[in-house]
């Protein structure tokens, strides 16, 4: 564990202001450049799993973190650990189902929402939409599949931002052919 | 000491890279019958070493040894693989691996929004970075 803090006491930080108005700057040009809401919704997902394919390498170099064993260890790194690296921020995790193959992560306040206000005509418009595509592609590199969405966000009025993570499968090695 | 070569395979088990300091034979193939060859084997390793091992054996497979080499093998929960052949004085480098992979894949690769990330290494900065690295090995 001692590497683990090491390398988070010399991770370079930036201003999370300067992040989150950038993300703001990519949103406000997607909603200029596509027609629907759903459409950015999609493009912000897409660009996310882009960016959680490879961020899941950053996280578990400078994390250390080994292979989970289930996905209540699966919910903690990521919460714990990788929303807290990379966002500043550590969401609840709650809400199990009962085959504990669904849980949700609860952000009391979204680093990524900080000054925003959504305007009237964008009902649909899943602000923080990457999110879901960083966590899709993230872990998806480490063998699973899961479906992600968002069922509350205080953006649009709820009470908090909550992600529903579902757990669909786990993918299978390849094995190198005349293998069994 | 000596380190003779490295590879890095991904997971599907393409040579990533390959890079040989100090090799003294050639084994009389194509370098990519090699590649399938090696991952071949170590996929075979692997799945011996978990099936046959009498308490939990996941992740136990780090190294074999002959009369003459030590192989090192370190694989990260993404299943990228490298591997590294050095003489038998070495021992354990899991941490040297892991600092390959840490300071120079993720530094290089992964943050090089150019470099595709399952196909065969092309950049030069990787390859100078990850040379001056193992030349800086203890046991180089």
């Amino acid at each position: 564990m001692s590497r683990q803090n090491s390398a988070r006491a010399d991770g370079k930080k930036v201003s999370s202001e300067l992040f989150t108005l950038t993300y703001g700057a990519l949103v406000a040009q997607l909603v200029k450049d596509f027609e629907s809401d759903e459409a950015v919704n999609k493009k912000l997902d897409e660009m996310g799993y882009n960016i959680g394919v490879r961020l899941i390498e950053d996280l578990i170099a400078k994390g250390n973190v080994g292979r989970c064993h289930d996905l209540r260890e699966t919910a903690d790194i990521i919460a714990k650990l990788g929303f807290k690296m990379f966002l500043g921020v550590t969401p609840v995790v709650t809400k199990w189902s009962t085959a504990a193959d669904e849980f949700s992560l609860i952000l009391e306040n979204n680093p990524l929402a900080e000054f925003v206000e959504l305007p009237s005509g964008h009902e649909n418009l899943n602000y923080s939409n990457i999110l879901c595509g960083v966590l899709r592609g993230a872990l998806e590199m480490v063998q699973m599949e899961v479906e992600i969405s968002f069922v509350q966000d205080a953006l649009r009025g709820d009470d908090t931002t909550e992600l529903r993570v579902k757990f669909i499968k786990r993918l299978e090695d390849a094995i190198p052919a005349g293998e069994e | 000491m000596t380190v003779y070569n490295i590879y890095i395979f991904n997971r599907e088990g393409t040579c990533l890279y390959y890079y040989e300091w100090n090799r003294r034979t050639d084994c009389n193939m194509p370098k990519y019958e090699e590649f399938k060859l090696l991952h071949g084997m170590l996929f075979s390793i692997k799945s011996f070493v978990t099936r046959l091992s009498p308490i939990d054996g996941k992740n136990s497979f780090i190294s074999y040894r002959t009369n003459k080499y030590k192989l090192h093998f370190y694989e990260t929960p993404t299943g990228l693989k490298f591997v590294m052949n050095t003489d038998l004085a070495v021992e354990n480098i899991q941490d040297t691996l892991h600092d390959i992979y840490n300071k120079i894949y993720v530094e290089y690769i992964v943050k090089n929004p150019l470099c595709k990330l399952n196909e065969p290494i092309q950049s030069s900065l990787f390859r100078t970075k990850l040379d001056e690295h193992v030349k800086s090995l203890p046991f180089y």
